[in-house]
């Protein structure tokens, strides 16, 4: 059964999503020691760290959001429900009796249904509450100059944030998880270093599913 | 022998005057257009203080009239904000008390001559005492109980000890004048409350020649600012005012030429409102919290101790022979007299932290306290995170017991010093004490006595340590805080909703466990084949 391989992720794509994981992970890491839960590199340098991090990840989704639309890899997010069902009985079922996966990867549709729901999730709910949150957090000096003062509280900014961090959290587990579920459990995580996904002859044999 | 005893005698002579002297005139002349050394007026013997500012005044003539303009001379100070009538003549406090039927004793203080009585005559110009800010010898002194003169002949000192001391030489004082300096603000400043830093807690006689890390400013070897630097003075008024002090400041720095009407003294008068240059974030931080809150991390820190609590209840107690006695701590201070009950003292002591606007409230003999809501409140702070005034500031909170009248429900003001038959410090009889204390004030009193815990607040301003030496981030924010309990600010680190917590770290171990038990499945089904 000799193995097929597909070119899924390009240069930038692993790029970002390894120097993304990176922050990710540094923010969470340095964000939790901010909010009080252990010491590591002591409060003013975890703050700082944090900064700093979260000032380069918006850097490199900017970037980002620039190579998706330029190179129209934004549509790879675009939600479906179409076989959702499938993904979620073979997580739940068809996994433990070693059934064929309902989804093949193709250079067009490098996302399972249930990867593009999860994603979009992140991009459109978590993102934007961890920055909305964050910049206000972070711009709290210039509140009284925005007309904010009276109208935010500090606080509920602080627990948005601090609830959006402990979402990308359980996101991160989770993700870190499905990771082994590919066709062999370092396929997926080959595929995001080396950019080729190893697929099964079977898998490559049914028919590709085409974006929604 | 002969050689090394001359040698001895040599260097003695230097240390004395020779050596030192030379080179103080020498930098004291390119201080000033004006050696009072040569003047003939100066030229003494001056048998009075006042013969001194006699002298003075031929030259100043207008000096004793802005000095009679000012609280230091008047000791009254009404508040614009509340109309109290303040100032030490009014005001009681939970150490000594009050300056009532004391004043040969408490205007040892005062910058005039002869304040005995409230009968004191305070438009003669001739009693405003010069020297006393102007003194640059050090050899001018003040003692209590002669109403604010300084000794015309030599005083047994202290008392019983048979040891004469000469009282100072007010010619020579008088050539030397110059301008104030921290030994002349310090001579009473450093000792309010009756001796070295008992009272403010960040005033002491360690700031006479501080080190760096003491107070960054007044650094004897390094910025070396006297008082007069930032309380800087003009017609003799000096700016700053616990009666009403600057808790905000939006202003910037001071810029020359620019009408300035706001307060002189503070640190945003030099620093401005943004002074932090790398930290950004800290400037934010000092939308909210008063520049002392970070930079003076601790009082009494110069290795003076400051009383903390003064518990007047317990005075009277007397020793096994009968006599009036004292007791002493490890390091030789007193904890306990019989004139004046136990003390509590401390070193580097953490402030604690209030929302402060400025206003103060003092609890005056005409107001009634209430017994029942102990701790009474000698003077009360205004302030709350929403007013727009206030700032969070460091208060050193003095605490203690002090006597009441528990049937007019007034705080007393007991005659305490004193070589008579009334004083309670030579008698021991409360009853007496405050009945002259209080018709002296004009004042109603039931001739019954109680003792009330009191709280009063003192605002931190001075020893500011170097920036290295300031309160760090993790002083407040970590679950214990310097400002715990203070409403109205979220701090992470400190702040934080336990329930979110909760909740966010049950999703993250739920997801945990899914997937580890998902994972662990697959390898048994796998196995299983």
């Amino acid at each position: 059964m000799p193995a097929t391989r597909i070119y899924v992720f390009q240069r930038f794509e692993r790029f970002w999503h390894w120097s993304q994981a990176a922050l990710i992970l540094f923010l969470l890491v340095t964000g939790f020691e901010v909010h009080g839960s252990y010491a590591l590199f002591g409060f003013e340098k975890a703050a700082g760290y944090h900064t700093t991090a979260a000032w380069t990840l918006i850097g490199l989704w900017l970037f980002a959001i620039f190579w998706h639309f330029t190179t129209g890899e934004w549509k790879q997010y675009l939600p479906t429900l179409k076989k959702v069902d499938a993904m979620i009985q073979y997580y739940a079922l068809g996994i433990f009796r070693n059934a064929p996966h309902p989804f093949r990867v193709t250079r067009l549709t490098k996302h399972n249904p249930l990867q593009r729901l999860a994603y979009l999730g992140v991009m459109l709910f978590i993102g934007p509450l961890v920055w909305i949150s964050g910049l206000l957090y972070l711009f709290h000096g210039q509140w009284t100059a925005w007309g904010l003062t009276g109208v935010l509280s500090l606080g509920w900014v602080a627990f948005f944030h601090t609830a959006a961090a402990f979402l990308m959290l359980a996101f991160v587990v989770a993700h870190a998880y499905l990771t082994t579920t590919g066709h062999s459990p370092s396929a997926h995580l080959k595929a995001m270093i080396t950019g080729w996904e190893e697929t099964g002859a079977d898998e490559a044999a049914a028919p590709p599913s085409g974006p929604a | 022998m002969l050689i090394k005893a001359a040698l001895v005698w040599f260097i003695g002579c230097l240390l004395a005057s020779g050596g030192i002297a030379a080179d103080a005139s020498s930098s004291f002349k390119l201080n000033t257009t004006a050696d009072h050394g040569k003047f003939d007026q100066l030229k003494g013997p001056f048998a009075s203080g006042p013969a001194v500012t006699k002298a003075c005044l031929a030259c100043h003539t207008e000096a004793a009239k802005q000095v009679h303009r000012t609280k230091h001379w008047t000791w009254e100070f009404l508040n614009p904000g509340n109309q109290q009538r303040l100032g030490k003549k009014n005001v009681l406090n939970n150490f000594c008390i009050s300056i009532s039927q004391n004043y040969p004793f408490c205007t040892s203080c005062h910058v005039g001559y002869g304040w005995k009585d409230k009968d004191f005559d305070f438009t003669v110009e001739a009693n405003v005492d010069c020297l006393v800010c102007h003194d640059t010898t050090g050899a001018y002194r003040k003692l209590p109980g002669m109403s604010g003169h300084p000794a015309y002949r030599p005083i047994e000192t202290p008392p019983g000890s048979g040891k004469l001391v000469p009282p100072p030489d007010l010619a020579k004082i008088a050539q030397k004048v110059g301008k104030s300096s921290r030994d002349t603000c310090g001579a009473c400043h450093f000792f309010g409350g009756g001796g070295d830093g008992v009272k403010h807690g960040d005033m002491d006689s360690s700031l006479a020649a501080p080190e760096r890390d003491l107070d960054v400013h007044m650094d004897a070897t390094g910025l070396d600012f006297t008082c007069g630097t930032c309380h800087a003075t003009s017609s003799h008024d000096v700016p700053g005012s616990r009666y009403t002090p600057t808790a905000t400041e939006k202003h910037g720095a001071f810029i020359r030429g620019k009408a300035q009407k706001s307060n002189p003294a503070t640190c945003q008068a030099c620093h401005g409102n943004a002074p932090h240059m790398k930290q950004a974030r800290l400037n934010t931080h000092a939308e909210k919290l008063a520049c002392q809150t970070c930079h003076v991390p601790a009082l009494a820190r110069g290795g003076v101790p400051t009383k903390m609590s003064w518990d007047w209840s317990t005075a009277g107690r007397k020793g096994p022979d009968g006599k009036h006695m004292v007791a002493k701590d490890a390091k030789g201070h007193v904890v306990y007299d019989t004139r004046k009950g136990d003390f509590i003292l401390g070193e580097k002591v953490k402030p604690e932290y209030f929302w402060f606007n400025g206003s103060v409230r003092y609890t005056l003999l005409s107001d009634r306290i209430d017994p029942q809501a102990q701790p009474v409140p000698v003077n009360r702070i205004e302030g709350s995170p929403g007013d727009g005034r206030s700032m969070i500031w460091p208060m050193k909170v003095m605490r203690g017991k002090q006597p009441f009248d528990p049937v007019n429900r007034t705080l007393v003001m007991p005659h305490t010093a004193g070589n008579d038959d009334i004083g309670y410090w030579k008698n021991l009889e409360w009853e007496k004490a405050i009945a002259d204390g209080m018709q002296n004030m004009g004042a109603p009193f039931s001739g019954k006595v109680d003792f009330v815990s009191t709280e009063m607040m003192w605002p931190v301003t001075h020893m500011v340590a170097p920036k290295d030496k300031a309160v760090g981030c993790i002083e407040c924010h970590a679950s214990t805080s310097r400002l715990a309990g203070l409403p109205g600010i979220y701090m992470p680190a400190h702040s934080a909703r336990v329930w979110l917590d909760v909740l966010g770290w049950l999703l993250a171990a739920a997801t945990l466990a899914g997937v580890l038990v998902h994972g662990a499945l697959r390898v048994v089904m796998k196995r299983k084949g």
